[in-house]
C-alpha cells in the first residue's frame, strides 16, 4: 500500500482563517526581542492607568468617608426647621412672629403623615464640671427621646431618657465621649475605660446625673488605626516595655472627620429640664416666649417624596405662624450634592491628567511601531512573498501594538495598588483610598483602546507596503 | 491548456512623466513540469517578468492565465492566496526571517494557508528533510552557510506544494561551488516533475535548463531550446550564443 501524497494542493484563492495564536505569539517575540525598549515605550501606559487607578481610588475613598459622615448626622431623610428672621416685606409684623416652637411639633406630627419623626431641640452654650475639671461641649442640647434615634446615637452605657425624666424635668444627662475624656480622661491616657454613668457632674453650675454615654463615634478608618495602635501598645507591653503610646494621639486625629469629633462632642438633656432649668441662658440664646426651640428636626418618610414632605410641613407651619415666614428647610441634600459635585469634579481632573499620561503612552506606542516597521519593511515584503495578505500584515502590527498596550496596563495595574499603598501610607487615618473593579477595569479597556488607536496608522502603513519594493528594501 | 499563459503582457511605468515599457507584449506559455530559465542582462525587464508571474505585480494590459486563474483580474487577497498556495519563491538574498529559526521560516507559508501547527511541523520537517536540512532545523538562520540558507529558502518554496517554483538568481549570493549544488537540487526538483522557473542573468546558469527564455528590452528576444539548437551540453556554447546576438 503506498503512502497517499503527504502534502495535498490547497487550490482554493479563498483567504485562510486568521491564526490568531500564531499572530500573538509574533507579537509577544518581538516586544521580547525589544525588551528595554519596549518597556520604555510602555511606561507611558502604565504611568497612565496607575494614576487613573490611583486617582479614582483616592477620590472613592474620600467619597467614602463623606457618606460615611453623611450617614453619622441622619442622612438624607433629616430636614432641620430653623428659625429664620422675618422677610423683608413681612418686617411690620416681626411682632407677631411666634418662632419655631413647640406647638409646631404638635401640629406637623398630626398634620403631616409623610413625616415620620419630629425632634425639637434646646440649645444653649454651657460648661460642664465634673472631677476639678471643666468641659465645653459644642452640642449642649435639651431633646426628646426620639432625638437620639435621629441622630444616630447609640447609648454605650446607661440609658436613654424616659417619658418620666422628661414630664419631671429630671436632672439627668447623656454625654459623649469627649466629655467623658475631658473630665476623667480618655481610655488612651487613664490606660482603662472610665464610665462616668451615675456620676454627677454640674451643667451650668447646676448638678446633673450621668445616666447614659454614647459609644465613641468615629469613622471606619479611625477605628482601624486605633485598633493596631491598641494592638501595638498591647504587644509593646507584652514584651515589658513601657507603655510609649503617644498621648493625644486622638486630639491629632480630631480634626480628621469634623462630624464625628462633632457628635462625641454632644451632652442631652431632657428638652423639659431645659425649659425649666436654663430659661434664662435660652432666652440669652434667643429663645423668648414660651414654647420657643432653637431648631426643629424632621424625619420623612422617604427620601423620593422629600418635596412633597418638605411642602406639608410647609403649609402647616404656615397656619401655625399666621403666614409669617420665620423659619426655613435646611436639607442635607446641599450637602450630598456636594459631596457628588466634588467626587464629578476630582473624577474629571484627575481623569483629564490620566487620560493624557494615556495618549502621551499611545504615542509613544504609536512612534515605536512606525520605527518598528520600517525596521521590518524586508520582512513584511517576505511575509507578502510568501501568501500573508494585507489583512495578516494588518493585524500582526495591530496585535503586537494591543499587546504593548495591554502589557503596560496589567503592569500599571499592578503599580496603582503600590502607588495606593503609598498614598496610603502618607494619610493613613483619613479617607483611605479604595481600588474599585470599575476603575480597574476602565483603565485596563482605556489602555487596550489606546492599543487599538496607536497601532491603526502604523498597521495600515505596513500592510500597505508594496512586496516588491518591501522586498528589495535594504 | 498550459499552466501559464501570457498574452500581449506589457507593463509601463511612469518616471517623471517618461513612460518606460518594462514588459513590452510579451507572450508565453509555460507547461506544467517544464524546467525553464528567463535571462538577459539587468534592466531587461527579466524581473518585472517574474513578478508578474509570482503575482507580486499585475501588468498594465494583457492577460494572465496561472492555473486556470485569470492574474490580471484578480483582487490583491486573491493574489496573495494564489502566492502562498500555487507559487513558491527563492531569491537571491535568501529572504529567511532572522528572527525565526529554520523550521519557522519553513513553516511560514502554512501559517497564513491555514495549516494547523501539528500538521505544520511534520510538513515542514518533511521539506527540510528533501534537501537535506533536517538536522539544522532549530537553528538561526544567521548560524548557517550561504548554501544551507538557500536550501531552507527552497523547503519554503516547496513546504505549500505548490504549481510553480521562481527561483531569482539563485545561486547569485553563493561561491560558484555551493552554486552548483543549488542549481543540482532544483534538476532533482524538476525530475520530480516540478515547475520551475530560474531567473538569471547568467547564460551558464542558464545553460542547465532545457528551455531559455530571453528577455532584452522588455521583449522577448530569442527562444532557445537546447536540444532544437544542437547543444546538447551546456556551459559555454549556450553562453557564446547570447553573447553573439548583444
Amino acid at each position: 500500500m503506498s503512502r497517499p501524497d503527504p502534502v495535498p494542493r490547497n487550490d482554493s484563492i479563498a483567504p485562510a482563517p486568521l491564526n490568531l495564536g500564531v499572530t500573538l505569539a509574533v507579537g509577544f517575540r518581538e516586544i521580547w526581542a525589544h525588551k528595554f525598549r519596549s518597556l520604555l515605550t510602555m511606561l507611558g501606559i502604565i504611568l497612565g492607568v496607575a494614576s487613573l487607578v490611583a486617582m479614582s481610588a483616592l477620590v472613592k475613598g474620600i467619597e467614602r468617608g463623606a457618606r460615611e459622615a453623611l450617614i453619622a448626622v441622619g442622612g438624607l431623610k433629616k430636614v432641620r426647621v430653623e428659625p429664620q428672621e422675618v422677610p423683608v416685606d413681612q418686617r411690620h409684623l416681626a411682632d407677631q412672629a411666634v418662632g419655631v416652637n413647640l406647638n409646631d411639633v404638635e401640629a406637623i406630627r398630626q398634620g403631616a403623615p409623610l413625616i415620620a419623626k419630629v425632634s425639637p431641640y434646646m440649645t444653649i452654650r454651657g460648661v460642664l464640671s465634673a472631677n476639678g475639671r471643666r468641659y465645653r461641649p459644642f452640642i449642649l442640647t435639651g431633646v426628646w427621646p426620639v432625638a437620639l434615634e435621629m441622630n444616630e446615637h447609640e447609648i454605650q452605657y446607661g440609658r436613654g431618657f424616659t417619658e418620666l425624666d422628661e414630664e419631671n424635668a429630671r436632672n439627668v444627662c447623656i454625654i459623649g465621649t469627649a466629655a467623658r475624656d475631658a473630665l476623667w480622661g480618655s481610655p488612651e491616657e487613664v490606660g482603662r475605660e472610665i464610665i462616668p454613668v451615675g456620676r454627677t457632674v454640674y451643667i451650668n453650675h447646676v448638678p446633673f446625673t450621668i445616666v447614659g454615654m454614647f459609644k465613641h463615634y468615629e469613622s471606619e478608618q479611625e477605628r482601624r488605626q486605633r485598633e493596631l495602635e491598641a494592638k501595638l501598645a498591647a504587644k509593646a507591653a507584652a514584651e515589658g516595655k513601657t507603655n510609649t503610646v503617644r498621648r493625644g494621639s486622638r486630639r491629632r486625629r480630631r480634626g480628621s472627620n469634623f462630624v464625628f469629633w462633632l457628635k462625641n462632642s454632644t451632652v442631652y438633656i431632657p428638652l423639659n429640664t431645659m425649659w425649666m432649668k436654663f430659661r434664662g441662658e435660652l432666652e440669652a440664646a434667643g429663645v423668648t416666649s414660651v414654647p420657643r426651640l432653637s431648631v426643629l428636626e424632621v424625619e420623612v418618610r422617604s427620601v423620593e417624596r422629600l418635596p412633597e414632605a418638605l411642602q406639608q410641613v410647609r403649609n402647616i407651619l404656615m397656619a401655625t405662624h399666621k403666614g409669617i415666614e420665620d423659619f426655613t428647610f435646611r436639607t442635607q441634600e446641599d450637602w450630598a450634592e456636594g459631596i457628588e459635585q466634588f467626587v464629578r469634579n476630582a473624577r474629571l481632573s484627575g481623569g483629564l491628567i490620566a487620560g493624557i499620561a494615556l495618549v502621551v503612552g499611545g504615542i509613544g506606542i504609536m512612534n515605536i511601531m512606525l520605527a518598528s516597521i520600517s525596521e521590518r519593511i524586508r520582512e513584511i515584503g517576505i511575509r507578502k512573498s510568501v501568501g500573508a495578505t494585507t489583512r495578516d500584515i494588518f493585524v500582526q502590527i495591530l496585535t503586537e501594538s494591543v499587546v504593548l498596550a495591554v502589557l503596560g496596563g496589567l503592569i500599571g495595574l499592578g503599580v496603582s495598588f503600590l502607588l495606593v499603598r503609598l498614598i496610603g501610607s502618607f494619610s493613613p487615618t483619613d479617607n483611605a483610598p479604595v481600588i474599585t473593579a470599575g476603575a480597574m477595569a476602565l483603565a485596563f479597556g482605556f489602555s487596550v483602546a489606546v492599543g487599538i488607536l496607536a497601532g491603526i496608522f502604523p498597521a495600515i502603513k505596513a500592510a500597505r507596503l508594496d512586496p516588491i519594493q518591501a522586498l528589495r528594501y535594504e | 491548456m498550459a499552466l501559464v499563459e501570457l498574452r500581449n503582457v506589457s507593463k509601463i511605468y511612469h518616471l517623471g512623466g517618461e513612460e518606460i515599457r518594462a514588459l513590452d507584449d510579451v507572450t508565453l506559455d509555460i507547461e506544467e513540469g517544464e524546467f525553464i530559465s528567463i535571462i538577459g542582462p539587468s534592466g531587461s525587464g527579466k524581473s518585472t517578468l517574474m513578478h508578474i508571474l509570482g503575482c507580486l505585480d499585475r501588468p498594465t494590459s494583457g492577460t494572465i492565465r496561472l492555473d486556470g486563474v485569470m492574474i490580471q483580474s484578480a483582487n490583491p487577497r486573491e493574489l496573495a492566496a494564489i502566492r502562498n498556495r500555487k507559487i513558491g519563491f527563492v531569491f537571491q538574498f535568501f529572504n529567511l526571517l532572522p528572527k525565526l529559526n529554520v523550521l519557522q521560516n519553513v513553516e511560514l507559508p502554512m501559517v497564513y494557508s491555514g495549516v494547523p501547527a501539528r500538521e505544520r511541523h511534520r510538513r515542514a520537517m518533511e521539506a527540510l528533510e528533501a534537501v537535506g536540512l533536517a538536522n539544522r532545523c532549530k537553528h538561526r538562520p544567521s548560524q548557517l552557510s550561504g548554501g544551507q540558507q538557500q536550501r531552507a529558502a527552497i523547503a519554503r518554496a516547496l513546504v505549500n506544494n505548490p504549481r510553480i517554483i521562481f527561483a531569482d538568481e539563485p545561486t547569485g549570493n553563493l561561491d560558484s561551488h555551493t552554486g552548483e549544488a543549488i542549481l543540482e537540487l532544483f534538476k532533482q526538483l524538476s525530475h520530480e516533475g516540478r515547475t520551475i522557473v530560474l531567473v538569471t542573468h547568467d547564460p551558464e546558469i542558464a545553460a542547465v535548463t532545457p528551455r531559455r527564455i530571453e528577455i532584452r528590452d522588455g521583449r522577448i528576444a530569442e527562444k532557445l531550446d537546447l536540444t532544437l539548437a544542437g547543444l546538447d551540453r551546456p556551459g559555454r556554447a549556450g553562453a557564446a550564443s547570447t553573447a553573439g546576438n548583444s
